[in-house]
């Protein structure tokens, strides 16, 4: 399994889904269901994380003559 | 005067007469600034026929209708600004003006610009290149990409000018900030297919992780314009390079009504450039919300299955029965059977005893006597019955042995003892007359023998008239040995006479007899 911290938001959503989805059928031993939360809360957090750090940054690139990049710089009062 | 005479008075006398005579170039030149002075600005529809691209990025090609051809030329900074090249088989409407190439006494229309004659020509040009692109396989739906649900950067293929960027980036900002990296490109115009191609192409080559992040998305996007305007986005570069990319691409050229190449090679066309940033992203607040009614579900689903734990646990305790009564029925049970028991035992003997009174009871000792009396009286009564059967069996069995006996006759022994004996006399007559026989045999081959012994050996010899002589006690066979003897003995029939040897005295016994010289009696051995 991919490590919580290197899952992408979409990864870690459709655990997160599955998770919840076998806790909510409830049909789980206690040990599991705990296991479960643990883990649902951690990808939730992982989630919440994704969606904190979302951040515009805008930039444009520079090319050289022949049109190859060579930089980017910021674009600003778009 | 007589030149000018001879000049005048014949005007129809020679070919060209008095009329100017032009040089090559003068009226080369001549025809040049009348077409040009005539055809300075014109508008030409015609067919292109053949068409060259030379090295020099000077564009040659040829206008034809059904009857005449027209050489026309572009040059490269002409060409550079045309919105559409113009290609074989392509109805044009081409303005320039006419010149003329007096190199090769040509005349040329140098082609400022030119546009399709009419959408219909062009739509049927648009319709072949596509489905030469489709043949290739480059617009197969089993080659889309699936856009990834939350890119870290979108990599956009636009004008960094301009109201499309501005409502890309807008729509982002509402939905999902994210990173945007802009690979500013022409929109229209010759620089534009080639630019894009080159972007798209571009923001693929990057390495992920490297000093310019690699986009997980790519939009291409231009706003609405003439079907010229968006040609670029027809070209086949950009089609080739957006059916190569590895990212996956949102195309959004043009309005929604707008179809252009690069749609159909595109993961994902979007009508507009707002709605590829629709596309692109999901909406965070939404997601943020979902996120927190998964907690919600989370946390409810833990405490409900622990609540129901929690009920069926004290549900099951109250079932439980209380162990006092577990026992209870079975001590009870004890109990009676523990006062039952002495009860049951002293009846129990009681019953026994009286059982063993009544069975008793019929036991007597006349029971016994009568038993033994009868079984006396039947062993005296088979006791009675014994001699008389030993008496029968002997008598039985010593008649049956003087039967035996009677057959028994000694006769046949005694014949046999005969014929035995008969036999063993004849055997030892005939042994006795065999061992005569082979000693008869055997003495007469002894005489035979002791006959030949004799006839053979050197005594009967000297019967007729031979002697032996020997010489010292050996037999001597040669005068030379017999002269060396110092004694001789001679041997005859009947007997032996020693003779002085020469070596003691003088021989005369040896000439007796002449003829038996001694080497001939040797030989005879």
């Amino acid at each position: 399994m991919t490590e919580t911290a290197d899952m992408s938001f979409e990864q870690a959503m459709a655990e997160l889904e599955k998770v919840v989805g076998q806790l909510d059928k409830g049909d789980v031993p206690l040990e599991e269901s705990i296991r479960l939360y643990q883990r649902g809360a951690e990808l939730k957090a992982h989630c919440e994380a994704k969606l904190e750090a979302a951040q515009e940054k805008v930039a444009a690139l520079m090319t050289d003559a022949e049109g190859n990049p060579t930089g980017t710089k910021a674009v600003e009062g778009l | 005067m007589s030149d000018l005479f001879e000049d005048d008075a014949s005007p129809d006398a020679g070919p060209g007469g008095n009329a100017h005579e032009f040089s090559v170039g003068e009226i080369s030149g001549a025809v040049k600034r009348l077409i040009e002075g005539e055809f300075g600005q014109v508008r030409v529809r015609g067919e292109v026929g053949r068409c060259v691209l030379a090295r020099t990025g000077h564009l040659y090609f040829d206008l034809k209708d059904d009857r005449a051809v027209l050489a026309a030329v572009s040059w490269k900074g002409q060409v550079a600004r045309m919105s559409v090249r113009p290609e074989e088989g392509m109805e044009v409407v081409a303005t320039g003006r006419l010149t003329t190439y007096a190199g090769q006494s040509k005349y040329q229309l140098i082609v400022d610009d030119i546009r399709p004659a009419g959408a219909g020509a062009l739509m049927a040009m648009l319709e072949k290149r596509r489905a030469a692109l489709q043949a290739e396989g480059l617009f197969d739906p089993a080659r889309k990409k699936k856009l990834p649900y939350l890119p870290e950067v979108i990599g956009v293929v636009t004008s960094p000018s301009g109201a499309v960027i501005r409502d890309i980036l807008h729509r982002l900002r509402d939905r999902f900030p994210r990173k945007v990296l802009i690979w500013p490109v022409a929109v229209q115009g010759e620089k534009c297919a080639p630019e894009v191609a080159r972007a798209i192409a571009g923001f693929n080559a990057l390495s992920p992780g490297g000093a310019i992040p690699r986009p997980d998305l790519i939009i291409v996007a231009r706003g609405g314009g003439s079907i010229e305007d968006l040609w670029g986005f027809n070209e086949e570069a950009v089609v080739r390079a957006a059916a190569a990319s590895e990212i996956p691409l949102i195309s959004a050229v043009g309005h929604e009504t707008d179809t252009t190449l690069i749609d159909h090679a595109a993961d994902v066309r979007a009508p507009t450039p707002t709605a590829a940033a629709e596309l692109a992203v999901p909406v965070r607040l939404e997601l943020m919300a979902w996120t927190a009614e998964q907690g919600g579900r989370l946390r409810r689903a833990l405490t409900r299955g622990l609540a129901q734990r929690g009920q069926r646990l004290r549900d099951l305790s109250r079932a439980l029965p209380r162990p006092d009564s577990l026992t209870e029925n079975a001590r009870q049970r004890l109990d009676r059977a523990d006062a039952g028991l002495e009860a049951a035992l002293t009846q129990m003997v009681a019953m026994r005893r009286l059982q063993l009174s009544r069975t008793a009871g019929k036991l007597h000792p006349a029971l016994l006597t009568q038993r033994v009396d009868a079984a006396r009286s039947r062993l005296a009564e088979k006791a009675g019955l014994l001699p008389r059967a030993l008496t029968t069996l002997t008598e039985r069995r010593g008649a049956r042995l003087d039967r035996a006996a009677a057959r028994l006759r000694p006769a046949g022994l005694e014949r046999d003892l005969a014929q035995a004996r008969r036999n063993l006399t004849g055997l030892m007559q005939r042994l006795r007359s065999a061992a005569r026989n082979a000693e008869d045999r055997r003495a007469r081959k002894l005489e035979a023998l002791e006959r030949l012994r004799l006839s053979v050996g050197y005594t009967e010899t000297l019967k007729r008239g031979y002697a032996v002589v020997r010489g010292d006690g050996h037999v001597v066979t040669t005068a030379e040995a017999a002269g060396a003897a110092t004694a001789l003995e001679i041997e005859f029939r009947d007997g032996r006479l020693p003779v002085a040897g020469r070596g003691a005295t003088p021989p005369a016994a040896p000439k007796k007899r002449g003829r038996g010289t001694p080497d001939d009696q040797g030989s005879l051995f």
